[in-house]
């Protein structure tokens, strides 16, 4: 039987150095479907996007992620990755003397590998490179350097959108992908995203502000506090969290936390 | 070169090193250790002329007065020479007509070593010499060589049949008395290849000796004579593997180079010895003095090494600037993993007036690896205009390995200049982790990581053994990291 859901995470619990940062975070989306996640500096935002792309920096301690029916957590991060899940980085990674070229190439040969395809041609690489390109208007200049290595905030992000419209994911966590570009780049790297989204691709946004998902607009809204979703909303929630702040989520938290033992009794 | 690039990422499979194997070849060996009378049986067993057991003598005894080098930043276990066997040599008959002569183990030794002797099966463009343990087993295109004058064949087979030039060159660059190594050499030296261009001429095709260890407790000393000369070209690859054993074997060579007037020579190394186990058992000792002279004006010797194997390597491929305007080139990529030990670099010497040379050097260190880089500029006084330019890098895998660099810079001529850059970097957890976010393995992150690091020294080699570099990089630094 086809599973309804795309990712289902249940009662997820990590640690980094023995201190819980993810406390029981229970999320699921459907194919298709966006979802932001907004929250305070430290909730764990970024670190959720970590155990699901599974870098050792969290450990996981409790509850499970069903990724396509399988069992997510049990997979190497290059495999997740081939699986379909991207992640744009909030702070992308340098790689010296590694070309964009040739990193591009490899990921996307060992991703077609792992679904059984032959690697892609020369001719037919370069002709996506060159149409992916345009999608997010990044500069040539750029894709035939280094990995990163010398770009701006702005261009690193820009490029991790490139690499998203490159590798076609099934799942794309994006982490801050809005923070450090300007108005223009904004724009277009959202309406990127936008254009590079099949009807089954899910997103899942993590920003601080309304303007990313002025254009990438979401279906859900969740607020993430201490380590765990403490309000779901439509796209209206997060224009009340531009308008308020967290202020109120903290002291309606602290309430419900106290409803939820006794409710659930 | 891209495709290439992923065929090879897409070949390495484990980190094993695939040359350990033993060819079972009956092998004519002499009793071990070291006198006056093992010099003269090995120069009786190559029936050598007065001269050359002469030569052997006097640097047997003047090694008697010598100790073994303890300068360099290595941890070297005690050697005991009368434990080695100084001459082993795979059986076959007398005189090679044909290949139909060559003993078919031999052949399939070196075919699985990818190195075919069949010449109409071998990578076009390239002639080999192929020895194993202590002689030449086939030199191959020797006579479309031949015509254009160029002599390419066995040391042993030099000394016979060209006597003059190998008198007149011999030692000319590593005198007999240079270090403990090359003194030990001189004495029980035993084949290595010879190569003569002659004037004005371009050697059409690349030059290559492959040098293998079969026996066991057997040493290896092998002795390239090159000479350019004036207006000549020649470029050369050497590559050598060892099978896996538990033992220590001692390699000892000396390489010389002359370039006479106008002259280039391209001397590359592929160096891949048995490393030992990721214990630290076994390997080769590397002890190797490399020097060439660029001897005329206008000349030119440029080095390239790509070093990934051997226990311990103690070496230092050097360029004597001796012609006005003459270049000397060092291009050095050095691995060490497990317990790997290399202390390599270069010495530049400027003498004569407006001589250049660069030198790249890239160290890699991983697991409990040591990899120093010692190197010398040395300017002297009539040096008028000398320049240089020396970038030493190193990265570093891991935590418990090291990187060191001992730069040495003596100048004697106020108008050089002498420029050096040093950096060190490390390949970080959150670089693999990037990578393995894109769907590419651990293994074959640090494959593109160290293969982008070594481009610039990789880019100098030969094409085909470019690609061999490349491989080889990545395999001998499999199980480094994760
Ligand atoms: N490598 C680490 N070592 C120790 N603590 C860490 C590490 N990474 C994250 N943390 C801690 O985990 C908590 C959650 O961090 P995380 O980066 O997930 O927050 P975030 O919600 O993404 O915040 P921001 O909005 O600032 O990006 C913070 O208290 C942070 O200090
Ligand atoms: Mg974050």
């Amino acid at each position: 039987m086809q599973t309804e859901f795309l990712i289902q995470i249940k009662d997820l619990k990590a640690s980094i150095d023995n201190k819980e940062i993810l406390k029981g975070l229970s999320l699921e989306v459907k194919p298709g479907e966006i979802h932001a996640i907004m929250g305070p500096n430290g909730s764990g935002k970024s670190t959720l996007a970590n155990v699901l792309t599974g870098r050792e920096i969290a450990t996981v301690t409790a509850g499970t992620v069903t990724f396509e029916g399988k069992n997510l957590l049990e997979m190497s991060p290059e495999e997740r990755a081939r699986e379909g899940i991207f992640l744009s980085f909030q702070y992308p990674i340098e790689i010296p003397g590694v070309s964009m070229v040739n990193f591009m190439k490899t990921a996307i040969n060992e991703q077609r590998k792992h679904r059984g395809l032959e690697p892609l041609s020369a001719s037919e690489f370069l002709r996506q490179m060159r149409e992916k390109k345009e999608l997010v208007e990044i500069d040539s200049a750029l894709t035939n350097r280094s990995v990163n290595e010398g770009f701006s905030g702005g261009e690193k992000k820009k490029n991790e959108i490139f690499q998203m419209a490159m590798l076609e994911p099934r799942l794309a966590l994006l982490d801050e992908t809005d923070s450090g570009l300007d108005i223009d780049a904004l724009r277009i790297v959202a309406n990127g995203v936008n254009k590079i989204r099949r009807p089954d691709t899910s997103v899942i946004v993590i920003t601080h502000y309304q303007r990313l998902l002025d254009y990438i607009v979401p279906d859900f809204v969740h607020v993430l506090y201490d380590g765990r979703i403490v309000k779901s909303g439509g796209p209206e929630l997060a224009l009340k969290l531009e308008e308020r702040g967290y202020d109120w989520i903290r002291k309606e938290a602290e309430v419900s936390e106290e409803t939820w033992t006794t409710d659930r009794k | 070169m891209e495709n290439d690039q992923d065929k090879l990422l897409g070949e390495v499979t484990s980190g094993e090193y695939k040359y350990g194997f033993v060819t079972d070849i009956e092998t004519d060996v002499i009793p071990k250790g070291l006198s006056e009378d093992v010099v003269r049986l090995i120069s009786a067993k190559k029936e050598e002329p007065e001269w050359m057991l002469e030569f052997r003598l006097k640097a047997f005894r003047h090694w008697q007065t010598m100790k073994m080098p303890n300068w360099a930043h290595l941890r070297i276990p005690e050697i005991d020479y009368q434990e080695i066997i100084f001459y082993a040599a795979p059986k076959q008959k007398k005189s090679l007509n044909s290949l139909s002569d060559v003993d078919p183990e031999l052949l399939k030794t070196f075919d699985k070593l990818g190195i075919p002797l069949e010449e109409q099966k071998h990578l076009a463009g390239v002639a080999v010499d192929a020895v194993m343990d202590s002689i030449s087993v086939k030199t191959t295109f020797r006579e479309t060589l031949a015509e254009m004058g160029i002599i390419f064949c066995s040391f042993s087979e030099a000394v016979k049949e060209h006597p003059g030039l190998v008198q007149k060159y011999l030692a000319s660059v590593v005198p007999y008395t240079d270090n403990f190594f090359a003194t030990l050499n001189s004495a029980v030296f035993s084949d290595g290849s010879f190569c003569y261009i002659p004037k004005g001429v371009r050697c059409p095709m690349e030059l290559s000796t492959y040098f293998r260890i079969n026996a066991s407790n057997t040493g290896q000393f092998e002795r390239t004579l090159l000479i350019a000369d004036e207006d000549a070209y020649v470029s050369y690859l050497e590559g050598c593997t060892a099978p896996m054993r538990d033992e220590n074997q001692l390699h000892a060579a000396v390489v010389e180079i002359v370039a006479e007037r106008g002259a280039e020579v391209k001397y590359s190394t592929v160096q891949n010895w048995y490393p030992g186990d990721k214990e630290g058992k076994g390997g080769i000792f590397n002890f190797v003095t490399k020097r060439g002279i660029c001897k005329g004006d206008n000349s030119k010797i440029s080095w390239t090494q790509v070093e990934t194997g051997s226990a311990i390597t103690w070496k230092y491929p050097s360029c004597i600037l001796r012609g006005n305007n003459s270049v000397g080139e060092f291009y050095s990529v050095a691995v060490t993993n497990n317990y790997q030990q290399a202390d390599t670099g270069t010495k530049m010497i400027h003498i004569g007036r407006n001589t250049k040379s660069t030198i790249v050097s890239k160290g890699i260190s991983a697991g409990f690896g040591q990899n120093s880089y010692r190197g010398l500029v040395k300017v002297l006084g009539k040096a008028e205009g000398a320049r240089n330019f020396s970038q030493c890098d190193s990265l570093l895998l891991g935590d418990k390995c090291g990187a060191h660099t001992f730069p040495y810079i003596e100048v004697d001529n106020p108008s050089a200049i002498v420029e050096h850059e040093a950096t060190t970097s490390r390949i970080g957890e959150d670089q693999i982790f990037y990578c393995n976010q894109r769907g590419i393995s651990t293994e074959d992150a640090i494959g593109l990581i160290v293969n982008g690091y070594a481009r610039e020294v990789i880019n100098k080699l030969p094409m085909e053994f470019a690609v061999e570099a490349q491989k080889l990089l990545q395999i001998s630094l499999e199980g480094s990291v994760g």
